[in-house]
């Protein structure tokens, strides 16, 4: 095996700073998605819970088809098939005058994606209420809406930030489809180093660092949420 | 939307068709692949062997916090270096997608093993098994047994995940796709096309994995 070492190159004032700008977009589109993901997933999740059937049918239909198919094809549809679909205002407006249209584009996709998985999640944690309580709630005399209001959803919420923090990596790590449609995020921008300097061993292992410091930082960030939302005697018997 | 066109789907069919194929031949290569070598790292780790179960807890952590698209650029531009001589897109893409998937099969081969009671392992050994045998006969069925639904689900994942090989021009469904859809200029056509075929599939796998579980669950 040969090859010519040279670090340094990751050093130099130009890639140096396509990394930090690639990281930049990295924890941009992340964050605006995961935002997206846990408002929408929420409300889906919830959804799939409720006595209401069309409104189940609905969520239930959500999740199915953003589940399964392939995120890089969601990606391609919202930001190639889309503006072609909508009426003409609308699709020129997209093509023209949206700005940052690659970044738009790969938000809405990643966010709406992750909403389906954030959904599962959510009603996993509703139907792991025991039902005592919601029978409790009801023969207090609750309406629906209470019910959900007052004992599952708080309930449900805090046991479902464990399995949210992995979640949370893979967002990070699905944020890197963005270079598909153009967005020169961490992973575009390693790779474009690559071909620049041929150093690709020193271009990937940087971009594989600063994930990894990625997910430890976030990792770290949800144990101590973990701490604070942990319900005392509901969750973390085995510890 | 008024001037779908239907036909150029369907002209296309037969170098979709092969795209397909090639997506389904790599999907199941890599869960062969994944599975033995996961399994593998499972054992590894659960070894209680210290230096053993550490090589095997860091690969399997630094490979699931790193995204998929970089591990496939790390091995076409590792895998002919360290060869010496380029070996074709499809075994690079093999060998990315084996080591990356081995990561996420060895996290579930470890609950599946987990799962098994000590008491198994414990009439084992007093039955005068060693340890190969152990797991080869009472406790890897049990575990796999145990987790043929989540292993059919990554497996799904795992489908999804080929589309990937795009970002290298691998000729699989997602690629062949869209070469049409640029080519034809058809892109709404074509790329809605590759969403009903991929859902159709991921879909009718998910429903096997819920008649696999409630089936368990009797």
């Amino acid at each position: 095996m040969e090859y010519n070492w040279n670090w340094s190159v990751l050093f130099e004032e130009q890639y140096l700073n396509w990394l930090i700008s690639g990281l930049g977009w990295t924890i941009a589109v992340a964050l605006c998605a995961w935002v997206i993901a846990i408002v929408l997933g929420a409300l889906i999740g919830v959804g799939k819970t409720v006595p209401n059937r069309a409104i189940r049918i609905f969520c239930a239909t959500y999740v199915e088809i953003f589940r399964n198919v392939p995120l890089l094809v969601q990606m391609f549809i919202w930001y190639f098939a889309v503006p072609e679909m909508v009426p003409d205002d609308w699709g020129r407006w997209m093509k023209r005058d949206m700005p940052n249209p690659e970044f738009v584009t790969a938000v809405v996709a990643l966010g709406l994606y992750t909403a389906s998985r954030i959904a599962e999640q959510v009603r996993a944690g509703i139907e792991t209420v025991p039902t005592g309580l919601k029978d409790a709630a009801t023969s207090q005399g609750m309406t629906v809406a209470q019910s959900y209001r007052y004992i599952l959803l708080p309930i449900s919420f805090r046991m479902i930030v464990p399995p949210l923090t992995s979640e949370f990596l893979t967002v990070f790590k699905n944020s890197s489809l963005a270079l598909t449609i153009g967005l020169l995020e961490l992973t575009a921008q390693s790779q474009q180093i690559a071909e620049y300097t041929f150093q690709g061993f020193e271009a990937f292992t940087a971009a594989t660092v600063i994930y990894v410091c990625i997910a430890l930082i976030a990792t770290l960030l949800m144990q101590v949420l973990e701490k604070y939302t942990r319900i005392p005697g509901f969750v973390g018997k085995e510890a | 939307m008024s001037d779908f066109d239907i036909d150029v789907i369907w002209n296309a069919l037969p170098f979709l068709w092969q795209g397909l194929q090639l997506s389904l031949w790599l999907t199941f290569l890599s869960i062969i692949g994944g599975v033995v070598l996961g399994t593998l790292l499972a054992l590894a780790r659960l070894s209680g062997i210290g230096p053993l179960a550490f090589v095997a807890a860091t690969y399997v952590n630094l490979i699931r916090s790193v995204p998929l698209i970089l591990v496939i650029f790390w091995f076409f531009f590792l895998v002919p270096l360290a060869i010496g001589r380029p070996i074709g897109s499809f075994y690079s893409a093999l060998i990315a997608f084996v080591l990356f998937e081995a990561a996420y099969y060895s996290e579930i081969m470890r609950a599946g093993i987990q799962s098994v009671r000590r008491g198994q392992v414990h009439a084992g050994q007093s039955t005068g098994l060693n340890y190969w045998q152990i797991q080869r006969y009472v406790v890897l069925p049990q575990a796999f047994r145990n987790m043929i639904p989540i292993l059919v689900t990554q497996g799904i994942i795992l489908f999804q995940d080929t589309s990937l090989v795009f970002v290298v021009s691998l000729r699989d469904f997602m690629t062949a796709s869209s070469i049409v859809a640029r080519t034809e200029g058809r892109l709404v056509e074509m790329y809605l096309f590759a969403a009903v075929v991929y859902f159709i599939i991921c879909f009718s796998g998910s429903m096997l994995v819920r008649s696999l579980k409630s089936r368990m669950a009797t």
